[in-house]
Order: C-alpha cells, then structure tokens, then sequence
C-alpha cells in the first residue's frame, strides 16, 4: 500500500514539474504563493529590524531628553554637509534599486545590471563619507573609550566645528555627557554602516547573478526583496540623520 | 487489545515499515547536514537539544551537589557562579527556547496545516546552523574559562566587573536569538500562506495557533535583546557609555532591554508547550477541545499581554511606584489566559473516554506542576510579596516549575505523542510510564523545597548558605537525583524503540490531525496528494466514519 | 529504632527541630504581608485542589472502560465566563493588597531614622548618623521607624532581611529607599540578593535588632567621634562650599538652609523637591540643576568625593534644615545617653552655626 503510493505520488510531481517554471520550488503550490510567502517573510524580517534599531531609538530618547545641553553641542561636531551629501546619496540609490526592480520585473537585463551597478557605487559612496566622518571622531578622540576628549566641549574657541556654530564652553558635568552621544552616535550609525556592507555584499552577489540572467526570467523575488531591504536601510538613515545632525536646527 | 487503550497497532506479523520515508529517502550525513526537510531538521535539532539539555543537565547536578552542604565546598565560588551561568545560559538560549519549537513545531506545523513543508526550507536550515554555531561558542566558552555573569548579563558587572569571556557567551546568545527569530519568521509565514485547501484560521489544531503566539514574540521581541547584547559587548570592548552609570549612562536601561526580550522569551518557551498539551489531552479523551475558541485566544492574549509586563522583574530596582502599579496590574491580566487554558483542558476530560497512556500522563503532570508555577508567579507579580520573595529560592523554585515542570513535562509528553509519526515504532508504554512517574516525584522532590527555602529568605545564586538552610536544600538535592533517573529512563527507552520497537502504523492513536492521516515516517513531502480539510478540527466523528470508509474499501 | 543510622537520625532531629515554613517575623510590616502571603497560599491551595480533585474525578468517571464513547462538547460559554472571571477578581483583589504593601514599604514615615548603606564588592558599609560605622552588620532600635539610604559604588547589590520582609537594590549613581520598624529584639539575615560576582554569597551579614536601652549602651560603645553630618561639615569647608554657599547678599550660590524638602525653583523652569536624591545629583551634575537666579558656575565634584563623602555632605545640608534637625533630635534624644547628647552634637552644632561661613 505505501509503495504502490508512493509511486503515484512520484508520477504527480514529475506531472507538477512539467506546468510549472522550473525555479518554483516543491513544496509551492504556484509561484504565486511563493511569491507572497517570501514577500511576506521579508516583511516581517524588516519587523524584526525595525525592533533591532527601536531599542537604540528608545535609548536616544532617553539620553537626548535627559542631556539635551550635551547633545546639542556634541552635535554640532557632525558636518551637516556631509549627513546631508550622504541622505542625498541613499535617496538616489533607493531610486535607482527601485528602477533595478522595475528592470527585473519588465526583464531588461542590461538596466538592472546598470541599476544595481549603480546602487552600488552610491553605497560605496555613502560608507565612504561615513569612514571619511568616523576618521575625524577619531582623530579628534570623540570616539568614546578611555581616551575620549571633552576639549572641544570645554573650550570650544579651539574647536572650529564648535566655534562655527557658535558653541559656549560647557561646564564639566554636563560635557562629559557629550560622550553618551557619541556612544549611541557610533552606535546607531555603527549598525546601519554594518547593514550597509551587508547590503553591498549582497549587490555585488546579485550583479553577478544577474549578469548571468538569473533575475530576468520572471523570477523577480529575490529582486524584490532585496529592494525592501535596500529601502529599509535607507529609512533607517533617514531617521538618523535629523536625530543625530540637526537637533538644535529646528 | 485491552479495554483502556486506544492503541491500534496493525498486525504486527505483517506490519512493516513504509520503504519509502523521508528517513530512508537519501543516505549519508551530506543528505542530512544539506537537507531542506522540515522533518528532518527538526531530528537534526532533537539530537542536538538533547546534547544540550544533558550538559546543561550535568552543570545542574553540580550545583546540586554544591548546595548539598552549607559551604562552598566541592568547588570556590566563582566556578560555582561559572557553572549556574552557564546552567541557565545553555538551557534557556539552547533547550527551552528551541525545545518544542523547533523540533516537534518543525515536524509538525507543516504536516497540521497540510504543507509540504516550511515556507522557507533554506532559511530553516540555517536556523539549525546557527543554533548549532552558537551552542558550540556557549560550549567553547565554557571550556576556556567560562563566563560568571549570570544568565542575565547584568551592567555593569558584565560591562566593568568580571574578567571572564562575557563577549564570546554574548555572542552565542546573539547567534542563538537569530536562530531562534528565523524560526518564528518561518512559522507565522508558513501558518499565513501554506495552509490546506479548507484550513481556515479555526480549524488549526491548537499547537499551531500556540506555535503562531510563539512565533510573533520570536520575531518581535528577540531584536531587543540583541541590541542590547551588541551595547554590552561595544561597552566592554571599546567603552562606550550607553549602560554605564560612571559617564552617564543608566544601567536600569538595560535591564529594560534585557526584560523586554527575556520576559516574553518565557512564554516563547510555555506557549508550545501547550499546544502540545492541547493535542494530548484531546487525543487521549476522545473528545474537542473543551472551548476550542477561548484556548485559541488565550494563546494569543497571553503573547500580547507578555509584551507588557517586563518591568514586573523590576520591582525593588527603584523604577517609580506607579510604574510598579501598572506593570502589576498588567501581570494580573496574564495570569488570567492561563487559568482558562487550565480549567479548559480540565473540562476536555469531562464526559471523554480517557486512557492514560504515557503522552498522557505526562500532560496530566504538565497540568498539575503548571498551574503550581502558574500561581506562584501570581506570588511574584504582586508587588507586595515579590518584594520578599524575589531574587530568593521562591522565584528559582517558580520559573523550575513552569520552565521544567510545564515545559519540559510538555516536551516530554509530546515527544512520545508523536515518536509513532517520528520513527513509525512505538516506545515501550509500561517502562515509560514509570518514567513520566519517577520524572514527576523527583521533579516535587527537587523544586517543591526550593518554595520553602525561598519565603525563608536563601537568595539565588548562593555558593554557600547559612546552615539553617541545609535540610531543605538536602531533599532538594536528593530530588535531583531521581530526577536525573527519569531524564534518563526516555533516552535509552527511546533509543532501544527505534529498533525493537513495535511497528506503530499511520494513526495509532486514533487521532484526528492531518499528520496522522498520512504514513509513518512520512514521505519527504509529507502527502501523497494535498489533503483537504473538509471536517472540524479534532472531529472524531469524522474519523470513524473515514475508517468505517476505509475498512469498506478494503474489504471489497 | 536502633536500626536507624545515627546520621539519619540526627538529619531527622535536625530537621524537626529546625523546620519552618517562613521566617521570624520583626517588623511591623512582615505580619501583614505574611497575611497577604496566606491568603495567596490559602487561595492557590484552593484552585490546586479544585484542578487535582477535577482532573482526580473525571479520570475515574470517564476513563475508556467506565465510558466508551466520548460526548463532544463544543464548550459552555457561562463556564468559561466563570473561570475567567473567578480568577481575574481573586488576581485584582491581591493586586490591590499587594499594591498597598508595597507603597507601605517604600513610602517611608516622615520621622524614620535615617541610616545609609553603601554596597561593594563584596561588603555592606553602614553609616549611622551619629558617626558610627559598621561592616556587614546593622544595628537597629525597636520600635522605630528606621529608613534606608541605599547606594552602590560598584555593581547592583541588593539589601535583604528577609526577618524584615523588606528587600531593596543598590543601585550605582542612585539613592533608593526602604524603611521598616523592627519589633523583635534578635540578629536576623542580612543577604546580598543581586548577583554581583563572584564572593556574592559572602556578601552576608547580620542585623542585630536591639530594645531602645541596648541600642543607647550601643551607640554609646561605638562611636567613633563625629556624627556623618561633622564629617560633612569638615568636607564642605575643606571643599570650600561654603565660598559660594553662604548667606551674604552677594552669596555667589543659593543659602544650603532649609534647603533640604523645599520645593525649588530650577533655571530650565519647573520646580523640584530638594531630596536626598535631588541633593546627590546637585552635587556631581550641577550645571543640570541650577537654581533660579543664580549662575550655572558650580564645578561637578564627579570623582573627587567618594560615596560616602557625598553621604556626608548630604546629611550635613540636611541638617541645615531645622524642621529635619528637630526632627533627628528628637530621634535621638530618647536614644542617646546623657553623654552621648554632649559628646555628638550632630543635631547641635549646626544649630549654633546655623550657616557656615568662611
């Protein structure tokens, strides 16, 4: 009984593999539902992210509400043309992954090359204005560590960044929470550059595939849903960028 | 057949082994390390939980052994607090977590709602590799120093205090939460999108909505708890300040991210044990799920509630005394879910046909051990007398009744529920019996003496104690050791079942869900054509006119 | 009975001569959460056995040879209704118990004796007012409303009497509180009940609890000459405080008299009660905390006092207030012996000083 079963069961899924496109996976019943349930999946996988990066929120809020005098003018050392220059950089490269998708979607093979291509070389650009920032809180010790500085806080005529924007010397106490800033600081932005060069991995990984017609055959999924990601990054970012660049320009 | 069984064994002359199983399938270890079968990653996850839940197991008996006399004399203190942290560590990030979930939730979600297999067989797969490359860190951990942090990673004592390896334990819980989210992250996909034709919403077998509620904590609450991992481990490495109360920072922040993921992580850990719990008691019965509906709802009342009630670990930690009302408050309302999960499973019995198989029996300890842990949590979520009975003995004693009374009472009782459909051999019943028995004495033995100790004052996490408190500790200790002995009992049974064991045959329990409706072990995909649910759940009624059906069939 | 092994025999002794379901109760507050702690015991008793005695009876009732055929049952909603609200009323009403202890145990009395603690790896340090200090040990009166002060300079520690059934973390950078009365004259548990690393379970102690005569011989026997409020009085002025916070109309700072519980008036707006906690904080953060009308010219003393230092300076700008000094008099005139009234002036030399100039 289970072997005369088993053999009808094997002539039904050769009869399955014949209706259906061959990267529809087996346990799918149309690529329909595979569709929706990886969609799906990576929905819910931006859920958890977002969980991910609201505990650093909620912890910004925190600090930004209890030392609002030391993030004002530990702000003041981030260059709001470089935050600026970079969200101009994840917003184009959001356009372009959107039109990478679209490629995918209408199978034009050398556009999605170009459009991944390109997202590409925005995100490269954008983590190196970011390195290009980092090396600058490092030369000028704000990256926090027993090597921190408060001079640019304390004495802020020595400090162009600080004189610039026209900064009063802090009293000691309340500089030295300038270092909790930065602590989230590196670590909100230190957690977006790390899903940043995932997702530049990943790119790298997909011009290849895609170079080789992997995505222009009407299995767009992966596309898709490496799309989502991509945006979801860049809204990360761009929830970073007023909350850690312009918080006394109202 | 006698007349207080349900068992219905085919002939055991004649019976054998379907040829064709996803066991039997492919050979070699490659076809298993490589697999993308649910079914087979959940025996991938079975075997090395149960690695696991025997070291963790092991590191339990020396505590035990260490309590056993008034001063820390079988090992100084700080291995004492090595050897509890990593106690908790390994069981609660590798066993309970995981337990039921990813071994029988693995098996059988899939096979309950009439699926082929997981929405995401790759990402499954490298769920289990996570799992395992984090247990492996946890081990590797503990044999170059371990770690002395407690379980909880408490700042500053994990940032500033301790020089053991808190990064690399971290790490094996931060690999262990990813696992742990891909697997929810599967399951509420799977349960959305690959249901049967005819499988709606309320006719899943209740271990898949408690499987569901699981799985939305999973995927929600476990980020959290990672972030606040990855700010202890930059705290420790490079200093930054976000916990640290000498720059700034406020330690209580992290206990609020700590609890946010570690208070719902425990009904991550019961909610699965109670579906299985659900399917047991209806099996052995005969009979619906008294108030299908309400037991449904209560899964998810409590999924949604657990994320409201984190700071009730808070208590006596100075947050505001209103906060402390509101968290209380929102305690109580979560009791409430279990206690009607609890009178409804009781009322399943009323008017049944009930047999006292081992699944059974393990369901009945389940019952009687949860709601002992269930009431005394009630002891803890209020403020009043949590502020004498927390960080005591009382709350060791409170979470061991739910964590290993509840849970691992459920994990058992499931596991020889579904070992037929797993291997297609029965366990031994006579010899499994004694042990759910033995399982249950001991378990009162060790745990119930821990209340006692606790209202007396002895704090947790006590190398050495005052000797007042030596003979409750001495039953404790004694009960430990018939613990261990029913622990031990299923392992052998069930490794000897696997040869010698009696051909079970596709149902025989007579149960009602779409996994029993097809051969066992199953076919790699699960059905031979796609079941449709055209009946209630857990129809009875249904399924003797589908045998009467059968039998028809195969008489002519 | 000779055959019993003498070992067991005296395990059995041991044990009938010991046991005990809860601890001594010594203080005012534990009988009433020992009753809470019944009923709760009595109610889960209860709801055990109705779960036992159910699962008891339909097991033989119902079992497969008494009853064969099952009777489905799709469920009875007035059934359901009952268990769920039977429960939800019994929970809401020891939430409303529970809450009422617990605001009891940490709202201390406005006349409590104020004794701090400083938790550390791996000790507790207890400071009386009257100078005296003690490790591991806490000596209290009966029949006096006692507060707890409690810090940590390290990691989270928790302090425990379990006789007391009052239980507080020490928290690092954070004053909590926690009072009781004891009744019982005894030495009682004293338990670090945090975690803190590794000699945590050696981080115990006692709390001696003494009727008001002993406690007089006590103090008396073991002072050690300045009460915490002198030794702040020394620090302020070593520290130079009193440069700016002195009462001249040119005072640079605001007058530290009557300081302690008014209600202040901050120069980021809204007011504040000057605690013990507003004071600490004062002191390291002070640029957050500036008074109205006066300049945010105060340097933080972060890392040059130590906790206790900063205890000290707390109790001395508490007793600059006379409403709390009347109040610490009276505390301890009752208490301390006729020498001792002499010998501590703690309640006394801020009195004639009032505020201390340069």
């Amino acid at each position: 009984m289970p072997d005369s079963s088993a053999v009808e069961h094997g002539a039904s899924v050769a009869a399955e593999h014949e209706e259906h496109p061959a990267y529809l996976r087996h346990h799918f019943e149309s690529t329909e539902q595979q569709a929706d349930a990886t969609n799906f999946a990576m929905w819910l996988f931006l859920l958890t992210e977002i969980m991910f990066f609201g505990g650093l929120f909620t912890a910004y809020l925190i600090y930004r509400n209890w030392y609002y005098q030391a993030f004002v003018a530990a702000s003041h050392q981030l260059s709001i043309p470089l935050g600026g220059f970079n969200t101009l950089l994840l917003i184009v490269s959001s356009f372009t992954m959107a039109m990478g998708v679209w490629c995918a979607e209408t199978r034009r093979k050398s556009g999605l090359v170009l459009c991944l291509c390109m997202t590409l070389v925005l995100g490269l650009g954008f983590l190196g204005v970011k390195s290009v920032e980092y090396r600058e809180k490092f030369e000028k010790h704000h990256v926090p560590s027993y090597h921190y500085s408060l001079n640019s806080f304390l004495d802020p005529d020595s400090d162009e960044a600080a004189k610039a924007a026209g900064d009063k010397p802090l009293p000691l106490d309340v500089a030295r929470h300038t270092e909790v800033y930065f602590s989230l600081y590196f670590a909100m932005t230190g957690m977006h550059a790390l899903h940043m060069i995932i997702g530049v991995g990943i790119l790298v990984f997909m011009i290849f595939r895609a170079q080789a017609g992997a995505y222009t055959t009407g299995h767009v999924t992966f596309v898709e849903n490496f799309g989502l990601y991509w945006h979801f990054v860049d809204i990360i970012w761009i929830f970073l960028f007023p909350l850690l660049y312009l918080i006394s320009r109202h | 057949m006698s007349e207080s069984t349900i068992v219905k064994l085919p002939d055991q002359s004649t019976a054998r082994i379907p040829k064709m199983n996803y066991l039997s399938k492919e050979n070699g270890i490659l076809s298993w390390l490589l697999t993308g079968d649910h079914k087979r990653i959940a025996i991938l996850y079975l075997i090395s939980l149960s690695f696991f839940f025997f070291i963790g197991g092991a590191l339990a008996g020396l505590i035990r052994l260490e309590l056993l006399t008034p001063q820390a004399d079988l090992m100084a203190t700080d291995t004492y607090n090595k050897v509890f942290t990593m106690h908790g560590v390994i069981m609660i990030f590798f066993f309970l977590v995981p337990s039921v979930p990813a071994t029988l939730g693995n098996f059988l979600i899939p096979m309950m709602i009439g699926a082929k297999d997981l929405a995401l067989p790759k990402i499954n797969l490298l769920s289990w590799y996570l799992y395992m490359a984090g247990g492996l860190l946890a081990l590797y951990t503990m044999a170059t120093g371990g770690v002395d942090t407690g379980w909880t990673f408490t700042t500053p004592l994990s940032t500033h205090y301790v020089n053991t390896n808190v990064l690399t334990t971290g790490l094996a819980a931060f690999i262990a939460g990813f696992s742990s989210i891909f697997t929810g992250l599967n399951f509420i996909v799977t349960i959305h999108k690959m249901r049967a034709p005819g499988m709606t919403w309320f006719k899943l077998p209740l271990f898949v909505w408690a499987h569901y509620a699981a799985s939305v904590l999973m995927v929600l609450a476990t980020p959290v708890v990672a972030i606040a991992i990855v700010l202890v481990a930059l705290e420790r490495t490079i200093g930054i300040g976000v916990f640290d109360p000498t720059k700034g920072g406020d330690p209580i922040l992290f206990q609020h991210l700590f609890w946010f993921y570690s208070h719902p992580a425990v009904y991550i850990m019961i909610l699965p044990g109670m579906g299985v719990i659900s399917e047991v008691i209806s099996t052995f019965s005969r009979k619906r799920v008294f108030g299908y509906t309400a037991v449904a709802f209560s899964s998810v009342a409590i999924a949604i509630f657990g994320f409201f009630v984190w700071a009730h670990h808070m208590f006596i930690m100075g947050i505001s005394n209103y906060a402390v009302l509101v968290f209380s408050l929102l305690t109580m309302l979560v009791a409430v879910p279990s206690a009607i999960k609890i009178f409804n499973w009781t009322f399943t019995l009323y008017k049944g046909s009930i047999t006292f198989e081992t699944p059974m029996i393990y369901a009945f300890g389940f019952m009687g051990l949860f709601t002992i842990g269930g009431l005394t949590g009630v002891f803890l979520g209020v403020s009043g007398t949590d502020i004498h009975l927390t960080e005591t003995y009382f709350i060791v004693a409170h979470f061991h009744f739910v964590m290993v009374g509840g849970m691992l009472m459920a994990f058992l009782s499931g596991i020889h529920f579904w070992w037929p459909k797993m291997t297609g051999r029965m366990y031994p019943e006579k010899i499994s019996q004694l042990a759910a028995v033995v399982t249950f004495i001991g378990f009162n033995f060790t745990f119930f003496p821990q209340f006692i100790l606790g209202t007396l004052g002895m704090p947790r996490r006590y190398a050495s104690y005052p000797p007042e408190f030596q003979i409750l500790n001495v039953f404790s200790t004694a009960g430990a050791t018939i613990l261990g002995v029913g622990y031990l009992l299923p392992v052998l049974y069930l490794v000897w079942s696997l040869r010698y064991g009696k051909i079970a045959g596709n149902n025989p329990w007579q149960a009602t869900g779409l996994e029993w409706q097809t051969q066992s072990p199953p076919l790699t995909e699960n059905f031979v054509k796609m079941p449709i649910m055209d009946h209630d759940v857990y129809d009875y009624e249904w399924l003797e006119a589908q045998q009467e059906k059968e039998k028809e069939v195969a008489s002519a | 009975m000779s055959h019993i092994s003498p070992t067991i025999w005296q395990f059995l002794v041991k044990w009938m001569t010991n046991f005990a379901l809860f601890p001594p109760e010594a203080s005012k507050i534990a009988p009433q959460m020992d009753a809470l702690y019944f009923f709760m015991v009595l109610v889960s008793l209860i709801g055990l056995t109705i779960v036992v005695l159910l699962i008891v009876a339909f097991s033989i009732l119902y079992n497969k040879e008494r009853h064969p055929v099952a009777v489905q049952i799709e469920g009875s909603t007035l059934l359901e209704a009952t268990w769920t609200i039977i429960p939800l009323g019994l929970f809401l009403m020891m939430f409303v118990w529970g809450a009422l202890i617990y605001f009891r145990v940490f709202t201390p009395p406005a006349n409590a004796m104020n004794i701090y603690v400083v938790g550390k790896q791996w000790m507790w340090k207890v400071e009386h007012p009257g100078g005296q200090h003690e490790i591991n040990a806490l000596h209290v009166p009966t029949g006096r409303a006692i507060q707890l002060t409690i810090i940590s300079q390290d990691v989270f520690h928790s302090f425990s009497i379990p006789a007391f059934r009052v239980k507080r973390e020490a928290i690092p950078g954070r004053y909590t509180t926690v009072w009781f009365e004891a009744t019982t004259p005894g030495t009682y548990h004293l338990f670090c009940t945090q975690y803190c690393g590794t000699e945590h379970s050696h981080m115990i102690g006692d709390v001696v609890v003494l009727t008001p005569e002993d406690y007089k011989k006590w103090l008396a026997s073991s002072t050690s000459g300045a009460s915490i409020a002198q030794n702040g009085e020394r620090l302020f002025a070593s520290l130079s405080c009193a440069a700016c916070h002195n009462t001249r109309p040119d005072a640079r700072g605001p007058s530290l008299a009557n300081v302690y519980g008014a209600k202040l008036p901050l120069a980021s707006g809204g007011t504040v009660t000057a605690d013990d906690a507003y004071l600490r904080e004062a002191i390291l953060n002070p640029s957050q905390h500036v008074t109205q009308g006066y300049a945010p010219i105060m340097p933080t003393y972060q890392g040059q006092v130590s906790e206790e230092g900063i205890i000290s300076l707390v109790e001395y700008i508490k007793n600059l207030n006379s409403d709390y000094r009347i109040q610490q008099t009276l505390n301890t005139t009752d208490l301390l012996p006729e020498s001792e009234q002499t010998a501590a002036p703690a309640a006394k030399a801020p009195a004639t000083k009032g505020l201390v100039k340069p």
